[in-house]
């Protein structure tokens, strides 16, 4: 095949990408006209479901007494598990879900009467208000003969035991043996690190509108980072072609990974939907969030390190114990940052499991990568500490020119660049190298920094794009805008493809009827989604060619293919620049109103493998290797600690990210600081408690779980390296959603050690663990 | 405490702060007892009496919504956030919480900032209420939609009808003259996409210009 054009050979010079422009959805959103998934009530008929939960977190279901909910007003359906329309395949049945492309757990309720864990739907009500479903649920009486329940990995009753393999990750990793080499190592460091349950709490919770136009024909509004997984699985479960399926998500009110898959909710809307032939809302309410969209699992991480006396790493000992569900071997892959991001001769990784009584958890903003990153961020800063080395010296002292896991060369990685700039920004060089010395009046000031890395994941996606002879374009591709700024950096991309002003381009997304794309997680779709529509305008620019190559009028007239380039809209000769004709003038003589492209874009290692196969040359093996292809970074934080009440306060920030090009520096500033925010919220005050006995969450609103708030937050400083990658994509782009989370709990927890001496090991760091912390003697 | 984040006992004719600055409530209510022993407001006096009311069953409601007359048949427990979402098409203003924990709902109710799902529709009856969609001008925005626009202030955007509307009212009662108190005053909306530092930017910016 043909080499793919690259974006930085077409458009050398600068145009709009690579600006800060406002984000084109930001009139819709700043006037209340933006349409989320809850919100579409022009439906003919629309009713409302709600979704009657248990209380229970492990048992059987004897009875549901529907009498007085039935009588209430306005109801007009009732399901429970006796009633519940079957599903085409369910998850319950390993077979069946092979089939589904977005499952996130082996189990879907209301089948049996089985109860699994608390906040499990035991009954849908669907009545024609909202207070009125809202009050028949409230109207049943449901029995549940419990069970002993198992609330987590720590309870006394969990059986810990090792999976074959975790998201496609084997259970055990070996690389050398660390075992010897930790062993046999001068210096070594042992400890434990914890993080306890966490939600997403994306402001919007889930949120589903089904309406079902034709037997065979359901369209669902739904609030999902992924239109096309969300299509192909409920037609799967449903029993429909995937085309009999339209999933539309025009605005999603956050998502961080627990709208990445189909949860129960969403597949039991559209199945009341169709019982009672009605376009049906079902919105989950705050509560139950936390019990039907996942969460990031309660873990401990035991870090065996084991070095040089100059500080070299010999080896790493990584143990993971977390909960997953009863059904499935869940556990977010922290192993894999662990075994990557320094140069280590030796490594070794290992799961621990132990099934519960609760929902499996999900993928949650950089899914293994952020609490595996606080466990070795923070073992670095205790092997800089004991050595007596400064926190960026020990990290460049362990610098990996190569991928350490595989052996591959990085595409690209510019994580030096991000510690000098970083400490530069911050002001680095001040710091006192000794713990607990620096006061502000009576609080403790300390100064933390930490690496940061994210994968690039493989995938692709195509995109559409109709160029209108008067200067204007559509472009479309079926992905979702999560507030990443999706909207407006491909819009900037068609732009500078098409060599117009943006304010002529129509970007659409988050609708199965356009091309499919891949979801928008694993920070994927910015580099994915403006490949295919740079992609898709080269094939634009190459039809027209054809076009213009043929016409007699033009300057162009029987030039060959391959000698024409297309250089800001203007069709030229590659060897004489200055002859040539603007595509509009070659469209109006051939009659023709529009023109459509279309491509395939890919992300990741599948980009590089049709480049390194078109350019293999058996005498150069390079060209054919594969790389491994990561964003990089650093973050630096100041914390105050008061050392009476135990309060930590971050009161400076500094964040720098090569995330190869940068398409919007200000929605990817805004984008870094929400990483960062996400990651103090971890750090200082995020957990989800669930009771040891009930195994039922003791805290599920947002009075109860806090997440930052803004007198929480300081001024924040983000920079970017500026990085070119030739083989991650057309574009050059890397995530850069999940790195900006990557390390910052570290980054605290190293401060408030700088702070107060003290190393806490367990998130959230409340004031009642540092004020124990304080207690202890240093 | 810092001075200015909170009102000194002999100004607490200013609004008070509202249920949904979560932390600046908490702070208050333990720092300074004299609120607490204070007379009931007017709003206070007018909800106990409608307390006393018995209303049932679905009612016709009247209601004043960004200079409209609105007239919208409902029980007496639909909440005013329910009433603009579900049955007068207003969605911009958002349900995060549905308890007043989260300020996704912040209207203004005769000109102070209010959490809908914690009001009932009924209740606010002869007020001016004011939605996102009541603020800009046809196609010019209010200064604070600018604002936010100019300065980035929301990712997903779900936040931030509330954040405006809140940001508004911040400006208006005088608590946006420091960035510190502009942090505090707006800490009972919550943004997870993260977007305060440009949030306070923006409220910022507007209340410099007065």
């Amino acid at each position: 095949m043909d080499i793919e054009p690259t974006f930085s050979k077409t458009n050398p010079t600068a145009g709009v990408v690579g600006q800060p422009m406002s984000r084109v959805d930001g009139w819709a959103k700043v006037t209340g006209r933006a349409t989320y998934s809850a919100e579409y009530s022009g439906l003919p008929g629309l009713v409302h479901a709600v979704l009657k939960t248990s209380d229970v977190a492990h048992g059987r279901v004897q009875s549901i007494d529907v009498s007085a909910a039935q009588r209430a007003p306005g109801v007009l359906a009732i399901f429970t598990h006796q009633n519940l329309p079957k599903l085409a395949k369910t998850p319950n049945s390993p077979d069946d879900r092979k089939a589904f492309v977005s499952s996130p757990m082996g189990f879907f309720p209301m089948e049996s009467d089985q109860i699994f864990y608390a906040g499990q739907p035991v009954a849908v009500v669907v009545a024609d208000t909202l207070e009125r479903a809202q009050y028949a649920a409230s109207l049943l009486k449901v029995s549940i003969v419990p069970e002993a329940t198992i609330s987590s990995y720590l309870d006394p009753k969990a059986q810990l035991y090792t999976p074959k393999t975790v998201k496609g990750m084997p259970g055990v990793t070996k690389r050398g043996d660390a075992q010897e080499a930790f062993a046999g190592a001068p210096v070594q460091l042992t400890a434990t690190y914890t993080h306890a349950t966490i939600h997403h709490n994306p402001m919007e919770p889930g949120a589903t509108t089904a309406h079902w136009e034709g037997p065979n024909r359901l369209t669902v509004y739904d609030s999902t980072q992924g239109v096309s997984e969300t299509q192909k699985t409920l037609a799967a479960m449903l029993g429909l072609a995937t085309e009999q399926v339209r999933v539309v998500c025009k605005f999603i009110g956050g998502g961080f990974g627990c709208k990445a898959w189909v949860w129960p909710h969403t597949t039991l809307a559209a199945l009341v939907a169709k019982a009672v032939g009605r376009p049906v809302k079902l919105v989950l309410t705050r509560p139950q969030q936390f019990t039907s969209m996942g969460h990031r699992e309660e873990q401990a991480q035991t870090l065996r390190l084991g070095a040089t006396r100059e500080g070299k790493l010999l080896a790493l000992i990584h143990d993971k114990s977390s909960t997953t569900s009863p059904w499935d071997d869940y556990a977010e892959t922290n192993t894999r940052i662990t075994n990557m991001l320094y140069a280590l001769p030796a490594f070794e990784g290992t799961y621990h499991l132990a099934h519960a009584n609760v929902m499996t958890s999900t993928a949650t903003r950089a899914p293994g990568d952020m609490p595996g990153a606080f466990a070795l961020e923070s073992s670095m800063d205790d092997l800089a500490y004991q050595l007596g080395l400064d926190p960026i010296q020990i990290r460049l002292l362990n610098y990996a020119d190569k991928d350490p896991s595989n052996g591959h060369p990085w595409s690209s990685k510019s994580l030096k660049q991000c510690y000098q700039r970083g400490a530069e920004l911050f002001g680095w060089n001040q710091r006192n190298p000794k713990n607990g010395q620096t006061r502000a009046g009576k609080t403790l000031v300390g100064w933390g920094m930490a690496t940061a890395s994210y994968p690039v994941h493989n995938s692709q996606g195509n995109a559409r794009v109709r160029l209108y002879a008067d200067g204007h374009a559509v472009v479309q591709a079926g992905a979702t805008d999560l507030g990443t700024g999706t909207y407006t950096v491909m819009t900037q991309v068609a732009a500078d493809s098409l060599g117009l002003p943006p304010e002529n381009i129509r970007f659409e997304l988050g609708d199965t009827d356009l091309p499919s794309t891949q979801w928008s997680g694993g920070s994927t779709a910015a580099g994915r989604v403006s490949s295919s529509v740079y992609l898709a305008a080269q094939d634009v620019w190459q039809r027209l060619i054809k076009v213009a190559v043929q016409d007699n009028k033009s300057p162009l007239y029987r030039a060959k293919i391959e000698d024409v380039m297309v250089v800001k809209g203007q069709l030229l000769f590659r060897t004489d620049p200055d002859t040539g004709e603007a595509f509009g003038e070659v469209m109006k003589r051939a009659g023709m109103s529009d023109i459509e492209g279309s491509a395939l874009g890919r992300y990741g290692s599948s980009y590089e493998a049709p480049r390194a196969a078109a350019n293999a040359d058996p005498n150069k093996k390079d060209h054919a290797s594969e790389h491994s292809m990561h964003a990089f970074g650093a973050h630096f934080c100041e914390v105050h600690v008061d050392p009476e009440l135990g309060t930590v306060r971050v009161t400076k920030w500094v964040s720098v990210i090569a995330g190869g090009r940068i398409l919007n520096p200000k929605t990817a500033r805004s984008q870094v600081m929400g990483g960062s925010i996400f990651g103090i919220g971890a750090a200082l005050m995020e957990t989800t408690e669930r009771d040891p006995h009930l195994a039922r969450y003791t805290n599920a609103d947002l009075a109860g779980y806090h997440i930052p708030v803004n007198a929480d937050i300081p001024d924040m400083t983000v920079e970017f390296i500026d990085e070119h990658d030739p083989y991650v994509n057309a574009m050059g782009v890397k995530g850069i959603g999940e790195i900006s989370i990557v390390g910052t709990s570290a980054a605290v927890a190293n401060a408030v050690f700088h702070a107060t001496g003290r190393r806490l090991r367990s998130l959230p760091m409340t004031p009642d663990k540092v004020l124990a912390a304080m207690r202890e003697p240093v | 405490m810092v001075s200015d984040l909170f009102p000194t006992p002999e100004n607490t004719s200013e609004p008070q702060p509202d249920s949904n600055a979560r932390r600046s409530f908490m702070k208050q209510a333990g720092g300074i007892l004299g609120l607490a022993l204070a007379p009931p407001l007017v709003a206070q006096a007018e909800r106990l009496t409608a307390y006393s009311r018995t209303i049932e069953g679905a009612t016709d409601l009247t209601l004043r919504i960004n200079g409209q007359t609105r007239t919208v048949r409902a029980e007496p427990r639909v909440t005013l956030l329910d009433a603009l979402r579900e049955r007068l098409d207003l969605t911009g203003t958002k349900k995060g919480c549905d308890h007043g924990q989260c300020g996704a709902c912040t209207v203004l109710i005769d000109g102070q900032r209010v959490n809908s799902c914690l009001t009932l529709a009924v209740m606010v009856q002869g007020k001016e209420i004011t939605t996102i969609e009541g603020l800009a001008q046809g196609d010019e925005l209010h200064p604070m939609q600018a604002a936010f626009l100019k300065h980035d202030g929301f990712q997903c955007g779900y936040c931030t009808p509330g954040q405006i509307m809140s940001g508004v009212a911040c400006v208006s009662e005088g608590h946006a003259k420091t960035d510190d108190q502009c942090r505090e005053w707006m800490s009972g909306n919550l943004c997870r996409c993260g977007a305060y530092a440009n949030i306070l930017a923006a409220v910022r910016e507007v209340a410099s210009k007065g």
